[in-house]
């Protein structure tokens, strides 16, 4: 079991501040890897459901996603004394229906797992915006990088409601820059 | 006649469910380890590594491999000369419920008209098979939904043949790319009806992982169909690598002369089961 506790080799990772800047945001390419620390918020798919609701309604949204990131995750509930149990990503193609509405409203990111649809591709590129990839099924290891948790909204939802996190060296992959690149598409094209 | 308690099947399908979230069984943690050793690409020998050190600290910790903790599958062989003393149902649907609350479990069952969580994780989807003896035998199978929702099944024409079915797995595991959380454990039903296939594909997932059939000629299916999706799938986490799969199981069944059912039930790197008996 020892090799389980193998060192991870976190030296090609870099630093990225969240809310991102459109500055750093537009340094970003396809297949960097990343740290990410400061503030994002989550929603899967009820939370992405009701927001677009609120919108059709006209209303309000519970908080301005301009500049920020959306996390697509639903936690499992925190032990006593614990922020929040596993927390990694869940699979991002179901909330492509919605996505391109949330970026015209300033969104910035979003952090997954697994392809974007080609009309959320196209609405990131118009938009400067960009899209990570967590680590799947590295649940438990990420909930060690979530430092603080608050509902937003949604409680009912439980799972899916809307969270604010405050994460510190979050690991992920640039899966989608400002460019237009899309890095899982360049490592299927490198299998021919 | 043999009897067992309602209470006994209550307490061994909660325990379970916690163990199952929490604790990764040496079969796909040694398929993991012996993926890393054989990975080419440098950043899916670090995801690899990442994976490992996850399953270690989610059972150290207590913190789940995963927070999707999943729709739970229970698959009992109840021996007929056993005589079950309460609910049989009743009490395996009571151990999943107490094991979420209790395990700090997320509950991820809904309606699938309205949406609404049932707030328990249950009902699980429970299959009893009926085998002469004494034996009572409780597996406990969780999936995640990112890799059951790329699984699929088609009825092939029997004109396709084994090579039609082959394409069939191939495509279909290559396609889902990064969505189910490679590398999986791929679960084949081959014959039988539409939904015997299925359930073969689901129930063949609890073979120890990489062991082969014990027919031959579909032994040989395994390891080819392994070949080809590791020649042609996106590597693990699709983010490149040899490792998209970690092994191919397939169960077969005869089937009706003008058919070729085959399913396909894609299991996540996070292979989550537990089996039991009382």
């Amino acid at each position: 079991m020892s090799l389980l506790r193998a060192p991870i080799d976190f030296a090609d990772f870099k630093p990225v501040t969240l809310p991102l800047a459109d500055d750093a945001a537009a340094e970003l390419r396809a297949g960097d890897l990343i740290f990410l620390t400061g503030t994002l918020y989550t929603g899967r798919d009820q939370t992405h459901r009701r927001l677009c609701a609120l919108l059709d309604e006209g209303r309000e949204l519970p908080v301005d996603l301009r500049g920020q990131l959306l996390y697509y995750v639903g936690p499992s509930p925190p032990r006593p004394g614990r922020v929040i149990g596993a927390a990694g990503p869940t699979t991002s193609y179901r909330m492509d229906a919605y996505t391109p509405r949330l970026l015209d409203l300033g969104l910035k990111a979003t952090l997954g797992k697994g392809a974007r649809s080609l009309p959320v591709r196209e609405a990131m590129r118009q938009h400067g915006a960009v899209y990570f990839a967590a680590f799947g099924g590295a649940g438990a290891l990420l909930s060690q990088c979530i430092k603080a948790v608050d509902l937003v909204a949604f409680e009912d939802a439980g799972p899916e409601a809307m969270f604010r996190f405050e994460v510190c060296d979050f690991p992920a992959v640039v899966i989608n820059d400002v460019a237009g690149r899309d890095f899982y598409e360049e490592i299927a094209a490198q299998k021919g | 006649m043999r009897i067992i308690e309602e209470a006994a099947i209550t307490r061994a399908v909660q325990e379970m469910a916690v163990a199952a979230a929490h604790h990764l069984e040496p079969d796909i943690l040694d398929a993991l380890l012996a993926a890393r050793d054989r990975e080419t690409s440098p950043l899916a020998k670090n995801v690899l590594d990442i994976l490992l050190k996850n399953a270690d600290i989610a059972s150290r910790e207590m913190i789940p491999a995963c927070q999707d903790t999943g729709i739970c599958t229970v698959f009992v062989t109840l021996g007929q000369e056993v005589t079950v003393r309460g609910d049989l149902l009743a009490a395996i649907q009571e151990g999943v419920r107490s094991g979420y609350a209790e395990g700090y479990l997320r509950k991820s069952v809904c309606d699938p008209v309205t949406r609404k969580n049932t707030g328990t994780n249950v009902p699980a989807v429970i299959h009893v098979e009926v085998a002469p003896g004494e034996e009572f035998r409780i597996a406990f199978l969780p999936k995640g939904c990112g890799s059951e929702n790329m699984s699929g099944l088609k009825m092939l024409p029997p004109s396709s043949g084994i090579p039609g079915a082959m394409d069939y797995i191939v495509e279909t595991v290559v396609k889902a790319g990064p969505n189910p959380c490679p590398p999986l454990v791929v679960g084949v039903g081959i014959g039988g009806t539409f939904e015997r296939a299925a359930y073969m594909a689901k129930k063949v997932l609890l073979r120890p992982v990489g062991r082969p059939s014990e027919r031959e000629d579909v032994a040989r299916i395994e390891a080819e169909v392994l070949a080809r999706i590791n020649q042609a799938g996106r590597g693990v986490l699709g983010l490149g690598g040899c490792n998209t799969a970690l092994a191919v199981h397939v169960e077969t069944f005869p089937t009706h002369i003008a058919s070729l059912p085959v399913a396909v039930n894609i299991q996540c790197h996070s292979h989550r089961h537990k089996q039991v008996v009382l």
